[in-house]
């Protein structure tokens, strides 16, 4: 059985377009990959793989950032 | 609390491949698995596997007891739950196995989170199983609430309601999670319901929090062992949650999780909403 372990693993939270997100970043063997979670509930919503923790979060960020713009808001 | 729900990664490291154990792994992302999984451990999509495809519905006994007993489980199997998110939907698996009377399940407290944080092995080979038979009892509908009983309660103030999605989809500001489609045509909550979110029962690393402090934090709004509970959310997975919560790691009698939940109540023609 092939095993490998998760490295250079990282989780934090940040803005992005008004919402707080949560990207978890880990590498696998080659490839680096990435998901960005609502803080709350913390579903993904958007992911991407890359060589580089920053190109795989360049393009998660980028998913999540068009998905995150159809979130209405509504006067409570 | 009843500690022999919950094992450690520790011990799920040890006993991967004990006979009589399964790991199995749900994630609410459900290529999580594909990327990598804990040694020997099966993996299950809770959008095609965990439910019924068809109806809207939790999984049918025959699909059940096909996805079990391919899975190798017979109905001796310790089956060991884990996932993504604080093991949001390993609480709906186990929530649906313990409707279908699986004896003996457990959740790997931290889920995945915590063992990729501790760095810990992983495989990206999909194990196979010899296949067994299984054999679910009848469904168990004492562990689920279904919308004519939640009315009564609201109407008799009969059980604790509680709202376990975040503040702003409790309050109406928003109809779904951020970044997800929206699935209902009204915003706020059931009347009385208090808002609790599911993740308040975690620490950071993802782990339940102790027995004391969840005592705390459901008893300040008033939910407590001594009246009825039901817990409901959008779909009914982070609720199924807070349902394991209360009634296995703070052992309450009388818990049901109301799948049914905000996708239900707020699409539905007149009924009551609440709004701060």
């Amino acid at each position: 059985m092939a095993l490998v372990k998760p490295e250079d693993y990282s989780r934090r939270q940040q803005q992005l377009a008004g919402w707080d997100i949560s990207i978890e970043t880990y590498k696998l063997g080659d490839v680096y990959h990435c998901t960005i979670s609502n803080v709350d509930p913390g579903a993904r919503f958007a992911r991407a793989d890359g060589a580089t923790r920053e190109d795989a979060e360049r393009l998660a960020l980028e998913k999540a950032e068009k998905y995150l713009g159809q979130t209405r808001r509504f006067t409570t | 609390m009843a500690t022999n729900v919950l094992v450690s990664t520790e011990w799920a490291a040890q006993h991967s491949a004990d006979l009589g154990v399964r790991l199995v792994e749900v994630d609410v992302d459900t290529t999580a698995y594909d990327q990598g999984h804990i040694p020997g451990a099966a993996g299950w999509n809770w959008s095609t596997e965990l439910c019924d495809t068809v109806v809207r519905d939790i999984v049918p006994v025959d699909k059940l007891e096909v996805l079990l007993g391919k899975t190798g489980i017979d109905n001796q199997t310790t089956i060991v739950l884990y996932g993504d998110n604080n093991n949001w939907f390993a609480a709906w698996a186990f929530w649906q196995l313990k409707i279908y009377g699986h004896e003996d399940v457990r959740i790997m407290d931290g889920g995945r989170k915590k063992w990729l944080a501790e760095g810990r092995d992983l495989s990206t080979e999909k194990p196979s199983f010899p296949a067994k038979v299984y054999k679910a009892k009848a469904a168990d509908i004492s562990l689920r609430a279904f919308l004519p009983e939640v009315q009564k309660a609201v109407l008799g103030k009969t059980a604790s309601l509680v709202d376990v999605r975040s503040p702003q989809e409790f309050t109406g500001e928003i109809l779904a999670p951020p970044g997800l489609p929206e699935t209902c045509q009204r915003g706020g909550h059931i009347p009385g319901a208090k808002s609790i979110p599911w993740a308040k029962a975690c620490n950071d690393d993802g782990t339940f929090k102790s027995y004391d402090d969840l005592l705390a934090l459901y008893g300040a709004q008033g939910v407590t062992a001594d009246k009825p509970v039901i817990a409901y959310c959008r779909i009914g997975e982070r609720s199924s949650h807070t349902w394991f919560v209360l009634k296995y790691l703070l052992g309450f009698e009388n818990v049901k999780n109301y799948d049914g939940s905000w996708t239900e109540w707020g699409n539905l023609v007149g009924a009551a909403v609440e709004k701060p």
